[in-house]
């Protein structure tokens, strides 16, 4: 094994067309127009000398020391602003270039510590690379002269004022001014990549300094910890704490991010079986080399001392575990699932799978299920989320998926966000995004609340549609209705891909006047000629995109609001090419995969009904046995059942409903009245607290396998270290199988993903061989698309036509009233990842100690709440408490918080409202009440007392394993 | 059977769904209904539903969600 090796090319790569062929040192190469000489010499092979270019950056050419002799050409340009050209003759090492750049180098050392021995880059540092390269032999200048090195003159010990300490305030990475070169690659990668401006060089000549924003720590500057910078940067000055604790990684991997549904790739930098560190792989196509903080640094909850390595076992829920070894667990919980179907019928136990895990491994959850329990009583987080994506893409586009891939974006002028919060929930797709829009794109931002995209550096948004929440179909739906109405719709599209008798119903039903922007802004509080400005932008700008988020799917309308936008990307052409179409964002890293693999309980895997008779067959040959042929019951259903007597032992992979499903007291009362109730997880997470059976899951680094990210891309997962626990997740759930009597064999997840392939079509043509050689694969992938599909729709949908559906609004039932006046609404931030289980345990706790609950000054002043106070907030369901910000980034009459802290409870205030068609609750809306309060809620102490007793461990098993 | 919390959230459901297809074209929204709920209702969720429409004479139903009752597949097993 050995370091997966990637080269720098010095300046990004040209997209051009058109070729250009130059000589350099007489090696002809044939490049696109617009690369860099030094690109093109580095494709020839050539290195030429450089410090300040990198090709994840434009070239600034600050550095000089990749300078070249250009034939008929005077001086030396540096080779790195200097664009290829026809029959140029370039010379990389002559007499006068080596002198030129042992000076420079000279220079650069003369005001560097010469600690490369002890320098936690040492073997990784460009700065030393290139002393080597140019043939540095001494530095004629002392130290005692002006440096930034000593903190006092070696001569006189006066105190040198150009020395700055080194700023370790962030968790993750110091800043040792020191050793700075001054490249700017930082300040670039930030600008550039990141898109966030949080570095600026200040000063000039040999004052210049790089600082966080105005002489800011790290920490405390507008820095979002997403490590781009630390990438760039060729020296020490900025470096990952844990290679200064660990010394250089030895070997690498590829993998994949397991925290969001952007799905980077990463190498995983390991010394032996500890992990170094993450960076992220320039070949990944959808990261292209960037990360966020989550993905790069968070990973440290692998060997959190909260883990739990040994299965545990209770009689009652009220006693305290007690560990046993993975046979008795794995014959404890068959035998009590065979009796509870014995004495409750065959239906009355069921599963949930895991959008966190695997393909293969969700996968074999509901192969368990369904060939081992014999129902369908398997169902998935994505119900919490994106299942009104799967049923409203489905019925207008025929697939349940995005059109695009990430890439698209670069070739979109028009983006219209709605009910997503990309910078902080999908980071690095929301870094392609604001890039895209520094060059120009127009941005439409339809939420209830000013996220960041609406304004920040060097992006601001056309429109931002500020709704009250509840009323997505009426606007959008509105959008569609001054497109239709002033004739902006793309007839020839829709009449060539389109049912036009159902183009034309539905063009008379948006036409009605009660769904003009003027009728709408009644309800939604919208401005009507905002919502005529952003329709003519939308329809007239170019290429059109809609990227939505869990601000569409989690309401009573969620699967109609997906409708609304699927008809509004037709009736304007925007899908089937790139640049365009509607693309949901994932929240969890495998959402995607988990849905694609059969996790809902009417579907088996791509997405096939369960009453069809010909997909059965398929299933039923191979697993041999026969499949029930009626849905079964999804997560909401199941608690329902519970509490009624007829559902009584739930394996669940992965997944802490108790915490992350809306009215927490009603998934406490439903897992309460279960008999088996089996958690497969990482921690003790909340719905353990309710569980008779604990078994030990693994990580991501720990296990192989492949998780699906939004774009349909199949990314593979590569086990990097043992599992602590001793079993990967795919090996429990087929232990536990064979433990019920099935005569499972998989030897490694690659023989999973055959059986997968073999039984769905669109994954017909994927293997772990071609995902070796190409990377990854969107699907569909078969004969059809033997690298797979990354735009969906393009010379016809995937359902025939392209089905317009009338979208009426209806206004939720959750409504305010003189009790509850004020309408919650939730999301996440950055830092945090969901439920928090992971990040909770890492240093990102750093960044969000808490759930805060976002307030307007006006509602603030009427109540008497200040910043910071404690608020009780009060819904029909229940009572929570947590502390305010004040803030007018929410609209008077709107509150916002996060649900990532267990503290808060925040779905403990969350209603059983859902979705008409797909039960996603409605997690957007609440009427809700908020007053001072001192303190934690009576539901929060008795919860945290309930919790603590809950989680003792009274017998240890002398060998672990 | 008593009116619990379920045999309440079952009525919303169907009214839900019915408020749905109340919206769209006239001759497929009886169809509509009852092809949404085959499709998504496990079986013992439709017997309730038939137990609320032939011992309570459907109260609470919204028409369409009675109307598409027989075209409603009545499980096999209880
Ligand atoms: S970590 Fe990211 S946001 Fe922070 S300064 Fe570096 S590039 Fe900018
Ligand atoms: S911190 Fe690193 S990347 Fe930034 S200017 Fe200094 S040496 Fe260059
Ligand atoms: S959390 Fe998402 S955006 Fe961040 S590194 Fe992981 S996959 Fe990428
Ligand atoms: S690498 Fe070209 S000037 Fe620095």
């Amino acid at each position: 094994m050995s370091l997966v090796h990637e080269i720098d090319y010095g300046t990004p790569a040209s997209h051009s067309q058109k070729t250009v062929t130059l000589t350099v040192d007489g090696a002809e190469v044939t490049v696109p127009e617009g690369t860099s000489v030094m690109r093109a010499a580095m494709e020839a092979g050539i290195q030429i000398p450089k410090l300040c270019a990198t090709d994840m950056v434009d070239a600034f050419g600050s550095c000089r020391l990749c300078l070249v002799e250009i034939e008929g050409r005077n001086g030396t340009p540096s080779s790195c602003t200097t664009p290829a050209m026809d029959g140029l003759v370039v010379r990389t090492q002559t007499g006068r270039l080596k002198d030129i750049r042992r000076g420079v180098m000279e220079l650069y050392i003369s005001d560097h510590p010469l600690d490369c021995l002890t320098c936690a880059a040492n073997g990784d540092c460009e700065l030393q690379d290139m002393a080597g390269a140019v043939g540095l032999r001494d530095v004629r200048y002392g130290y005692e002269g002006e440096n930034h090195v000593f903190p006092a003159a070696k001569t006189n010990g006066a105190s040198n004022a150009r020395f700055l300490p080194k700023d370790e305030s962030n968790p993750y990475f110091t800043y040792d001014p020191s050793k700075c070169i001054v490249c700017s690659r930082c300040v670039r990668a930030c600008e550039e990549v990141q898109g966030t401006f949080a570095l600026t060089i200040e000063g000039r000549g040999f004052n210049s300094r790089v600082s966080p924003g105005m002489h800011e720590s790290f920490l405390g500057s507008e820095c979002v910890s997403c490590g781009a910078c630390v990438q760039a940067c060729p020296t020490a000055t900025l470096t990952e704490k844990s290679v200064i604790e660990i010394g250089q990684p030895e070997h690498s991997k590829v993998t994949t991010c397991a925290y969001c549904g952007v799905g980077c790739s990463f190498k995983a930098e390991m010394r032996g079986e500890e992990l170094v560190r993450m960076v992220p792989f320039k070949d990944g196509k959808a990261n292209r080399g960037h990360s966020c903080v989550k993905g790069r640094f968070a990973y440290g909850y692998a060997s959190h001392q909260d883990r739990i390595l040994n299965p545990m076992i209770r009689e009652k829920i009220t006693d305290p575990w007690r560990e046993v070894t993975w046979e008795e667990a794995y014959s404890h919980v068959a035998s009590e699932f065979r009796r509870l179907q014995y004495q409750y019928g065959r239906n009355s136990i069921g599963g949930i799978t895991s959008s966190r895990c695997t393909n293969e491994e969700t996968f074999l959850v509901q192969k368990l299920i369904r060939a081992g329990f014999g129902n369908n009583n398997v169902d998935t987080c994505a119900r919490v989320c994106h299942s009104p994506t799967g049923y409203g893409l489905k019925s207008t586009f025929g697939t349940s998926a995005g059109t695009q891939d990430f890439d698209s974006v670069e070739q979109t002028d028009v983006v219209i966000v709605i009910g997503a919060n990309p910078t902080d929930g999908h980071p690095v797709f929301g870094s392609r995004l604001k890039k895209r829009l520094r060059q120009g794109a127009k941005l439409i931002v339809i939420d209830p609340r000013r996220i960041d995209l609406v304004r920040t550096p060097h992006v601001e948004a056309a429109y931002h549609l500020p709704l009250r929440p509840g009323t997505n179909v009426a606007v959008v739906t509105s959008l569609s209705h001054v497109i239709v109405t002033e004739g902006l719709f793309d007839e020839a599209f829709i009449r060539e891909r389109c049912d036009w008798d159902e183009f034309q119903d539905w063009a008379s039903f948006v036409s009605l006047p009660e769904h003009s922007p003027e009728a709408v802004e009644k309800l939604s509080g919208v401005p009507a000629e905002a919502i005529r400005g952003a329709a003519r932008l939308f329809a007239t700008g170019g290429n059109g995109a809609i990227y939505y988020g869990l601000g569409v799917t989690e309401h009573s309308q969620g699967s109609t609001t997906v409708m609304a936008i699927a008809n509004l990307a037709m009736a304007t052409g925007n899908i089937g090419r790139e640049g365009v179409g509607v693309n949901p964002l994932r929240g969890q890293n495998n959402v995607q995969g988990a849905c694609d693999m059969g996790s809902f309980p009417h579907e088996l895997p791509g997405y096939r009904h369960i009453s069809d008779d010909a997909t059965r067959d398929i299933f039923e040959k191979l697993w041999g046995v026969q499949l029930q042929d009626e849905p079964g019951l999804r997560i909401p259903n199941m608690l329902d059942a519970a509490v009624d007597g007829t559902f009584r032992g739930i394996y669940i992979q992965g997944e802490d409903i108790l915490q992350s499903d809306p009215d927490t007291k009603h998934v406490a009362a439903g897992l309460a009245a279960m008999e088996c109730v089996v958690v497969h997880d990482l921690f003790l997470n909340e719905t353990a607290n309710y569980a008779h059976v604990f078994l030990p899951g693994s990580t991501f680094l720990e296990k192989d396998g492949t998780f699906t990210n939004a774009e349909r891309r199949i990314n593979r997962v590569r086990k990097v270290m043992s599992p602590r626990n001793g079993y990967a997740d795919w090996e429990v759930t087929q232990n536990l199988a064979q433990a019920m009597g099935l005569g499972w064999n998989y030897t490694h997840p690659s023989q999973i993903m055959d059986e997968i392939a073999q039984t769905t079509p669109s994954f017909a043509g994927v293997s772990y061989d071609l995902l070796e050689r190409e990377g990854s694969v969107q699907w569909p992938c078969n004969e059809k698309a033997p690298l797979g599909t990354p735009v969906m729709h393009i010379d016809g949908f995937v359902r025939g036509k392209g089905k317009f559906i009338r979208t009426e609004y209806v206004a939720t039932d959750e409504r305010t009233g003189p009790r509850f006046p004020l309408l919650l609404t939730t999301g996440r931030i950055l830092s945090q990842y969901n439920v928090g289980a992971q990040t909770r345990r890492t240093e990102n706790v750093v960044w969000h100690e808490e759930d805060r609950l976002e307030i307007h000054p006006h509602d603030a002043e009427q109540r008497g709440v200040c910043d910071g106070d404690w608020v009780k907030i009060a819904s029909r369901a229940g009572e929570t408490t947590l502390r305010a910000k004040v803030t007018d980034r929410v609209s008077p009459g709107v509150v916002y918080t996060t649900f990532h802290h267990p503290t808060t409870q925040a779905n403990v205030v969350t209603t059983d409202f859902s979705d008409w068609a797909t039960n996603c609750p409605e997690y957007k809306v609440t009427a809700v009440q908020i007053a001072p309060s001192n303190g934690p809620s009576e539901w929060q102490v008795e919860y945290e007392s309930q919790a603590k007793q809950s989680r003792r461990i009274a017998a240890k098993l002398e060998a672990a394993e | 059977m008593s009116h619990n919390g379920t045999h309440d959230k079952l009525i919303y459901m169907a009214n839900q769904i019915a408020t749905f297809f109340t919206s769209q074209p006239r001759d497929g929204q009886v169809a509509g209904i009852a092809d949404h709920i085959n499709h998504f209702w496990e079986p013992r969720m439709r017997n309730q539903l038939f137990t609320i429409l032939e011992e309570e004479g459907g109260k609470g139903l919204n028409e369409l969600v009675i109307e598409a009752a027989k075209q409603i597949r009545r499980p096999a097993v209880a």
